[in-house]
Order: C-alpha cells, then structure tokens, then sequence
C-alpha cells in the first residue's frame, strides 16, 4: 500500500515533465513510433482480456485495433498497456498510453480536474447487482439485510451507500481492495450481493465457478458512460478518436459490414460514397490528418459497430449482453453519431 | 561523533593549524551534515507544495470534515455513510486497537503456553511445541492470514446450514453470531455487584498473601475469586428478577439476525496475528527461561517445591526480566501487522484510511495521519512495556 501511494507521489512530481513533453500532436508521435499504445484493463471476459498465448480482444480492445487501422490501415499495430484502476489515469496524464480505452466512465472530476477529455460514449452501462438465483430475489428493493461485496475506493461504493440509504434498506458491505479478492470472497459464499457496472458483472458471473446459479437484477442505480479518455490539449487526437467511433456507428447505420465493406464502395448512395471516401475530390480524411480510406479500414479491422458488440459482448459472445441503450437511436438506443459531410 | 574519537592532549592544541583541530572538525562535520538534512527537507517540502498546485490539489485536513459517503462494515461505534471522513478514520482506528488489544492478549498467553512446553520433558509436547514455532514463525504474516480467511470461507457452513453450538451460538461463513445482551431495568445492580466483586477479590488476595507469609498456609485464592466474580453478580442477577435477557440470532431472509456477529475478517486477521506472533513469544519465553540460571532450579527442588510451582514462582518470574524488552518488539510488530487487513477487507486504519485517500485524492494528509497514528499507538505501548520492565526488574537489596 504505502509503496503503490509512494509511487502514486513520485508519479505526480514527474508528471509535470511527462505530461509537457506529450502534450504536441500525438498523431505525428504515433506515426513516428509506428504503433498506438494503447491503455486498457487487466482482464476483464469481453472487454479487454488477453488469451493463453498474450493476444488481447475485446470491445475495448477492438477500439484500439479500429484506432490503429484508421492510422496505419492495419489493426495490428497497436501496443497494449495492462492497467488497474488506480493506475489508469496516472498512465494516461503521464503519456505512458496514447488513449485510455477502459471501461471508464466518463464523470466530470475526470474531464476536468484529472485533465482529460472524454466524448464519445461506446457503451452506455450502469450499476447494477448479481445475486445467486437460489435467493429468490427478484429486484434489488428485497435486498435488505443482504451482504454485499464491492470494490473499494469507486464510485460504486458510493452509489451503493447511497441506494440502500435512499431506499431505507439495510445491508452489510464487504469491501476489498482488488477486483480479484471480490471475485474470490462472492464466490466462496461470503456476500449474498456482488454490485458493480452491469456490463462488468456480466462478465464477472463468467469468471464464477458456477455461472449458472447466478442471475442479474434488472435495477440500475447509477449512469456509468464508458468510453474511451484522451489527454486534453491535443484537439486532432481528441477528433480522431471520437470519429472512429462515429465511424463504426454510422458504418452500422448504412449496414456497411466487414464483409461487404468493398462492395459498398460501388454503392450509389451519396452518403455512402462520401462515408467510404470514394467521392470525387474527397476530403473526409485528410482533414483529420488521415487518408480517406480511413473509415474503410477501420470497418475493414473490426467490422462496425453491431458487429463489435455482437462479437465481443453481445448475443455472438459468452456475455450474451441485450443492446438495450446501445442500440441505434432508429432501434430503440441511443448510440448516434453527427453527420459525416 | 567526530568528537568523540578525539584523543588528542589538549596541550598538542597550539601546535597545528584550525584544519588539523579534531574539535574544530568534528563541529564543522556536523553542521555541514545538519546543512544537507536541512536542505533535502526543505526541497521536497518545496516540490511537493509546487507539484501539488501545480495539479490543482487542494491541501490540508478539512476535507476530514466533508461526508464519507461510504459504509462501514465493522465498526464499534454508531457510523453511516452521513458521517465525516474523520469518524470514518476513528472507526478503523478503532478497529485497528481491537485487533491489536485482543491479539496481543492471545499471542501472549499461546507464546507462554508453546515457550514453556518446548521445554517440557514430555516428548510429544515439546516436538508438538516445536513443530509449532517453526511452521509460524516461517510463513509470511500474510500468508497466514489467507490461510485463516479462506478456511473460515472454505470450511464453514452457507448461512442457511448455520452450525449450531451450544449457548445459541451459530457458527457460519459470515462469521460466530451469539446472543446479544440487552440490560433491561435493575441490570446496573448487577455491574455494582461485579465490581465490588472484583474489588472484594483484591483484599482477599491481600488477605491470603499476609496469612501465607505469617503461617506458611496457601489458601484456595483462585477459587475464591471465582466464585466472588462470578457468583455475587449471579446472586444479584436472581435476586433483581433477572433484568438482563438475551437478543437470540435467529435465520432471517440472506443470514441470521439479531445478537451479535464477529466476521470473519477479524476472527481471520485476529487468529492469523495471534498465531503467527505467538511462535516468536514462545521463542522469546524459552529463551528467558533458559537465561535463569540452572541452579535456582536445583535449588527449588532441593527445598521440595513441586516442578510445575518451580517453574510459575521461581523460574518464570526472573525469566519475565529478559522476556520483557524482546516481547516489547513483538508487541509492536503485532499492531503494526494488522494493517494486512486490507487484504482480506477487515475495515482497519489503513482499509479506511485507504478508501478516504480514494475518494478525496488527499494522500499526503492521509498518509501523514497513518504516521501518527501508528507512532503514537506503538510508543504508547512501548511506555506502557518500559514501565511494565521497570517493575519488573531485579530489586536490588
């Protein structure tokens, strides 16, 4: 503890120089490095998780990879940088990762005081609890009396304190420090109550030695954005990465898929010419300081937006997470992206 | 220190240059030294104060004001997440003098126990003894207390199979829960009667001590005393209509409720530190007892003194002189070892201190309260075992 809070100190009195020496156009660095580094989480089933020969995937992970394609027109030039929750934002402030793309929600503490910037939401999530079905609770409000485990140190303890005292509902926390004594301590029967982001205990009930015997409340108390985090200062960067996602939603939205992302290049749709940049005279990408092939590629490493969450954490993935709010606003969600004209 | 080595005959002073003057050196050695201190000191005071404006940080302790905002989930005295972070740190301060009291406490009496029998002439017991020192004093701390805690998860029963003991005590993996008092009218004539129970037992221990020394008879002294603690507060209880009943745990809706529960956070950080500690007091304790000459042994025997009252009134007793300043350190290592807790989520200062830290970002403040905290607690203790030594030492007539 007191060496991780020494490093912690030691980090803030570099980070001045760190965060200095960064702060020019991060594109040219990255094109002069050759790769993107990129900072996710340590293992979290769907999101950002390594296999057993050190290959990362992932939904986060694919927004490296779409990253790196709308730069170098290949996915694969991505580094990845394994970080917690705590050391997350000094890893970005310090310029140690490129960009952040870690199931972070987007608050306004970190937008402004931590000095980042965060603007697309790639999946709208929210707090919410898993129980063992054994219970018999249906709904969060028969939780009273229960014991609950939970991270320390997140906004989701807070969010819990705040519910149960809301709802006059009792309850007795189990806190732990590490993501992985929770996992341990819920699954050896000590809490009845495993609370986290939804998406995480999704992921999480995985990970649980009997997944089955496990079900999620459908109660969510708390708006938890996830997105990817830049540091502010650096404009450019901040565009790039918020219209690769923009990119991979409106692919969605004119049904340009990884299969036929060639084909639709011959399609006659204005739109979709103009999207795919092979309108006469073209400027959609180099004014972002890329080629006008970028959406292609970007579709071309990871598919679009449907196709990543299917692939990943929805319904072709182990999560077998519902779209829900992501889903398109013309179905239902909320996930939407400004014209590309 | 410079002046300290100095040999050199006043006289010889004269004679050499200022350069050459031991006690010239030795004061300009040390006011370079005092110089350099002065100035490290001052430049990381400098950069912190810089680097701390520099990322917008506000200073200070007011935030130990503002309201927590999180939950508790051992704590002794009346917290919720309205509190301040400051009743939030004296929770786990709290905690922390918990685990530390009682775990100094059965430490000392295992140590005893296992020291004592590692020198026993019974082979079983002194192997057994052996075996015991060895297996704990080589395992890392926090080893031990995984161990603890994933046995009591592992091994004890789901709440609804709560085991039940006798007295209305449940034994499951959230911890003992055992009935809970509740003092009803008349109950504080019952506390009058246990403390002049307990004050009646002094004058009988005076009283017997006075009659062994005038005519050589023991009397039954623990039994008394026994029988004065318990009983008189006993025939009080009775006598008042028993006032005080007992809040039974009974299985509710995810665990039991009612009484009171000890988790299984602090039964596992509390086993693990007496267990571990224990090994090096018993270490400690066969030593002391090997100091005492062999001698005032034979000697004890030679007058017929049985070996078992040889060992509580002749050898232990001088033993405790070279027992005391080393069981100091364990005493120290044992509180400031429970601050693992934070491994297995017992809600100790550094768990709560932890979190705040967290929470508010102010992790020099936090820090420095940890310093204190646990300075003060361990030279506390350490007055308390030098005053303990002093009482203890040989009296020289």
């Amino acid at each position: 503890m007191a060496r991780r809070i020494l490093t912690a100190l030691v980090g803030a009195a570099v980070m001045g120089i760190g965060a200095h020496a960064a702060s020019a156009a991060t594109l040219d660095d990255v094109k002069a490095k050759g790769f993107v580094q990129c900072g996710v989480n340590t293992g979290l089933a769907g999101f950002a998780a390594p296999d057993a020969s050190g290959n990362w995937s992932g939904f986060d992970v694919d927004y490296c990879k779409a990253i790196a394609a709308a730069i170098f027109a290949d996915g694969t030039k991505v580094k990845y940088t394994p970080t917690s929750a705590k050391e997350r934002f000094p890893a970005l402030q310090s310029g140690e990762v490129d960009v952040l793309a870690r199931n972070t929600t987007w608050t306004i503490n970190r937008d402004t005081a931590l000095g980042f910037n965060f603007r697309p939401v790639n999946y709208y999530d929210g707090q919410g609890f898993m129980v063992r079905k054994g219970l018999n609770v249906k709904s969060a409000l028969e939780l009273s009396g229960a014991a609950v485990c939970v991270q320390t140190g997140t906004t989701t303890e807070l969010n819990l304190a705040d519910y149960f005292k809301s709802n006059n509902l009792q309850y007795n926390p189990v806190v732990f420090e590490k993501l992985e004594e929770v996992n341990a301590a819920y699954d050896a029967g000590r809490c009845d109550v495993y609370t986290t982001d939804q998406s995480g205990l999704y992921s999480l009930r995985l990970t649980l030695s009997k997944p089955d015997d496990h079900m999620i409340l459908p109660e969510i108390i708390s708006k938890e954005p996830l997105g990817p985090a830049v540091r502010q200062g650096d404009d450019q960067w901040y565009d790039i990465i918020s219209w690769v996602h923009y990119a991979l939603i409106q692919a969605e939205e004119f049904g340009v898929t990884q299969a036929n992302v060639e084909e639709m290049k011959k399609s006659t749709n204005p739109d979709v010419q103009r999207f795919l940049g092979v309108e006469a005279d073209s400027k959609i990408g180099t004014d972002l300081g890329l080629t006008n092939e970028w959406a292609v590629n970007v579709i071309k490493a990871v598919g679009n937006y449907g196709e990543v969450f299917d692939r990943n954490i929805g319904a072709g993935s182990p999560l077998k997470i519902e779209r829900g709010l992501n889903a398109l606003w013309s179905k239902g969600g909320i996930q939407y992206a400004p014209p590309v004209r | 220190m410079a002046i300290g080595v100095t040999t050199t005959p006043e006289k010889s002073k004269p004679s050499g240059s200022i350069i050459n003057d031991p006690q010239v050196r030795g004061i300009f050695y040390q006011v370079v030294t005092v110089v350099i201190l002065v100035t490290v000191i001052y430049w990381i005071a400098d950069n912190t104060i810089e680097n701390l404006k520099r990322a917008n940080i506000a200073s200070g302790y007011g935030f130990l004001n503002g309201r927590a905002g999180f939950d508790v989930g051992q704590s002794l005295i009346a917290y919720t997440s309205d509190s301040t972070y400051g009743r939030a740190l004296v929770v786990g301060f709290v905690n922390t003098l918990l685990v530390a009291v009682t775990g100094i406490i059965t430490a000392t009496i295992i140590g005893f126990i296992v020291g004592i029998g590692r020198l026993s002439h019974n082979w079983l017991i002194a192997k057994l003894s052996l075996a015991y020192v060895e297996v704990f004093r080589n395992i890392p701390p926090l080893l031990v207390i995984f161990f603890w805690y994933s046995g009591v998860l592992a091994v004890l029963p789901q709440p609804r199979e709560s085991a039940a003991l006798p007295l209305n005590i449940f034994l499951n993996n959230r911890g003992i829960a055992f009935p809970k008092p509740v003092f009803g009218d008349g109950s504080q004539y019952v506390f009058y009667a246990f403390v002049i129970a307990v004050i009646a037992s002094f004058f009988v221990a005076r009283y017997a001590r006075i009659k062994q020394e005038a005519t050589g008879q023991r009397f039954p002294l623990l039994w008394s005393v026994l029988g004065l603690v318990i009983g008189l507060p006993l025939l009080t209880f009775l006598a008042t209509g028993s006032p005080i009943t007992f809040d039974v745990p009974v299985a509710g809706k995810f665990n039991l409720t009612g009484g009171s529960v000890i988790g299984p956070e602090f039964l596992s950080l509390f086993l693990a530190l007496s267990f571990y500690t224990a090994a090096f007091i018993a270490e400690i304790v066969r030593a002391g007892i090997r100091g005492v000459s062999k001698g005032q042994t034979e000697a004890a025997h030679a007058l017929g003194v049985r070996p078992g009252l040889t060992t509580r009134l002749v050898v232990v007793p001088q033993a405790m002189r070279i027992i005391i300043p080393p069981l100091t350190s364990q005493y120290l290592n044992l509180t400031k070892n429970s601050s693992l807790a934070i491994a297995i989520g017992y809600a100790d200062l550094v768990a709560v201190g932890g979190t705040i830290l967290n929470q508010t970002g102010q992790a020099i403040e936090v820090v420095s309260i940890w310093i204190i905290v646990y300075l003060t607690l361990s030279l506390t203790t350490s007055l308390l075992m030098n005053w303990f030594n002093a009482r203890m030492a040989l009296v020289e007539r």
